[in-house]
């Protein structure tokens, strides 16, 4: 029973915060709006129902991706300073849908797929790059390819919008640049719903694996496991999760690093636990982000610059008190 | 007469199709429930033998068979099941638990989307027992010493429950007294059945623990078979290129490195 305690709390956690998300708003005022008002007003119904449930629950699926995906990234590249915005897959995704808004005019179904065919190819640059880097250790090595190829793919994303549209193009392409949930309907969510849900369910159930996946390759192999394709399963379900909620969502960073690390620094680093255990909590912190970005001014901030903000403060205090890491 | 468990053939091997050839026509058996250790100079070729035998390399020529099959036709998790590997300075990137880590071994004895169960945590458990290391088994990873974690490695092999257990440099980090342990443990394993498998820089260990040695140098095998036929004061030189010196003492043949030989010289 004490095992599942802390799932128990996260989950719990999660279910009040996405129950009071409903009720927090600016509408009518900047607070909580009281349950006699959302039955007796149908304006505040139809906020309800068509503005905050489907923007919470795409919220809550953006950080359960990215944070799942964050952490099979750290484990199958055997480092826990990546994530997918820092491998090139965030920012490759945002090309491919800032090409599809500008050639082929944003259906979702095209930017959805063009978004993680560039999601794919950011990632396999980086780690090619990566690979032939003749300078420093694994882990400096796959950062700074994933810095580069991210930097190729913002300056790429910098002429398409130089040759967007300005007025109906460049303000939907500066927004997934960005990053935020302002525009999401029910098509959208529901759009990414089964794509995301399908990619969690796989990353979940194959979490155990991603301890010995995190192990060196003969060690992998003499344990009878096939871990070049084990690790291509694994990698494109985070990559297609991560390039879903990013087609909806822009560019949204730091959640796929530091929430994988605030899940090991609670459950332990075996990914058995602490793989729900990020979904949860990635799932919370991006839901409380965009309650923050929506409410806290009359003009919203974006869901991107909160999660930097807060994930890179986060991150900094982790960093300096390493002491804790060593407990377990 | 007792069938191998390890049969190498005329192998031959080379790094991404190079012409230097880093094992050159080499032929072996090993008979099950033995120790078997590996000796030669750095870049001999000991590490390579290792992956060939698990599988990790193919030879470019000649064939290896494990339980006289050959390797190429078992599938993957039996080949798990069959073969444990203790690498060299294994870099473990995540602060699993002792137990965590050693439950890994179970890998191959479990599905594709299955989780350890207690089962697989009593075989773990007796596993960090037969070691010695019940006690540490809720520590972090980071925090044991440098052969508290070689030990731990051994013993997520050994969870693994192989019949051929491959172990390169396993003494390479330890003290005297884990030392006494590993080779203990050796000599426990193959009365069980276990074959044991060793690199080595250490001609001591091996006259210690094993009852087959094999000589390497640049890929070929200069002697092989009984360690006390294989450990000769001749043969050793001819594999180091220096005067090694081995004597008896009590019945038990004592290595003298090329310094104390000169000093004994002189």
């Amino acid at each position: 029973m004490k095992t599942y305690r802390p799932f128990l709390l996260l989950s719990a956690s999660l279910l009040v915060i996405l129950a009071l998300s409903v009720l927090l708003g600016r509408y009518p005022t900047p607070t909580l709006m009281s349950w006699d008002l959302l039955r007796s007003d149908p304006m505040a119904r139809r906020v309800v129902l068509y503005l905050r449930l489907p923007r919470i629950l795409t919220a809550c699926l953006l950080g359960m991706a990215l944070s799942a995906a964050g952490m099979v990234m750290q484990m199958i590249f055997r480092n826990p300073l990546v994530e997918p915005g820092f491998l090139g897959v965030s920012h490759g995704a945002a090309f491919g849908a800032a090409f599809s808004i500008i050639f082929l005019g944003a259906s979702g179904i095209w930017m959805q797929v063009l978004a993680a065919f560039f999601a794919c190819l950011g990632l396999g640059l980086s780690y090619f790059v990566a690979k032939r880097i003749r300078y420093g250790g694994w882990t400096l090595r796959l950062v700074l390819a994933g810095i580069a190829v991210s930097a190729l793919f913002s300056s790429t994303n910098g002429l398409l919008k130089y040759i967007a549209d300005p007025l109906s193009q460049l303000p939907e392409i500066t927004f997934w640049l960005l990053g935020g949930l302002s525009g999401t309907t029910w098509e959208k969510a529901l759009l990414i719903l089964p794509v995301v849900l399908s990619a969690l369910a796989l990353m979940l159930l194959m979490r155990w694996r991603l301890n010995l996946l995190a192990l060196d390759d003969e060690t992998v192999f003499s344990l009878g496991t096939a871990p070049a394709r084990e690790r291509t399963v694994l990698l494109i379900a985070a990559v297609i999760a991560t390039a879903s909620v990013v087609s909806v969502a822009g560019v949204v960073g730091w959640i796929g690093l530091i929430v994988p690390h605030m899940a090991r620094r609670l459950l332990g680093s075996d990914a058995k636990r602490a793989l729900p255990g990020a979904v949860l909590i990635g799932g919370i912190f991006a839901v409380l982000c965009d309650d923050i970005g929506r409410t806290a001014f009359a003009g919203e901030i974006p869901l991107g610059i909160l999660t930097s903000l807060l994930g890179a403060l986060l991150f900094l205090s982790m960093m300096v008190s390493r002491d804790q890491e060593l407990k377990r | 007469m007792t069938l191998p468990i390890i049969t190498l053939s005329n192998i031959q091997f080379s790094y991404d199709g190079r012409d230097h050839k880093i094992l050159d026509g080499l032929s072996l058996e090993i008979t099950p429930g033995s120790v078997t250790a590996i000796l030669g100079p750095n870049g001999a070729g000991k590490t390579t033998l290792l992956h060939l035998i698990l599988g990790l390399l193919a030879p470019s020529e000649g064939t290896v068979l494990l339980a006289q099959r050959p390797r190429t036709r078992y599938a993957r998790r039996d080949l798990g099941k069959l073969v444990g590997l203790v690498s060299q300075d294994e870099y473990i990137p995540f602060n699993f638990t002792v137990l965590e880590y050693v439950l890994l071994g179970r890998a191959p004895h479990l599905q594709l989307l299955q989780t350890p169960g207690a089962e697989d945590t009593a075989i773990a458990q007796e596993a960090l027992a037969q070691i010695g290391l019940q006690d540490l088994q809720n520590r972090s990873i980071r925090s044991l010493s440098g052969g508290e974690r070689q030990l731990v490695m051994v013993a997520r092999a050994l969870t693994q429950q192989p019949r051929i257990l491959l172990l390169d440099e396993p003494t390479a980090h330890l003290d005297l007294s884990n030392k006494g342990r590993v080779l203990g443990l050796m000599r426990q394993l193959t009365t069980a059945g276990v074959t044991v498998v060793f690199t080595t820089h250490e001609p001591e260990l091996a006259a210690s623990v094993a009852e087959f040695v094999v000589l390497m140098r640049h890929g070929e095998t200069l002697a092989a078979g009984l360690a006390a036929d294989v450990l000769t004061s001749a043969a050793l030189s001819n594999t180091y290129g220096v005067a090694v010196e081995v004597i008896q003492v009590n019945g038990r043949s004592v290595i003298l490195p090329p310094v104390a030989v000169e000093r004994i010289g002189s």
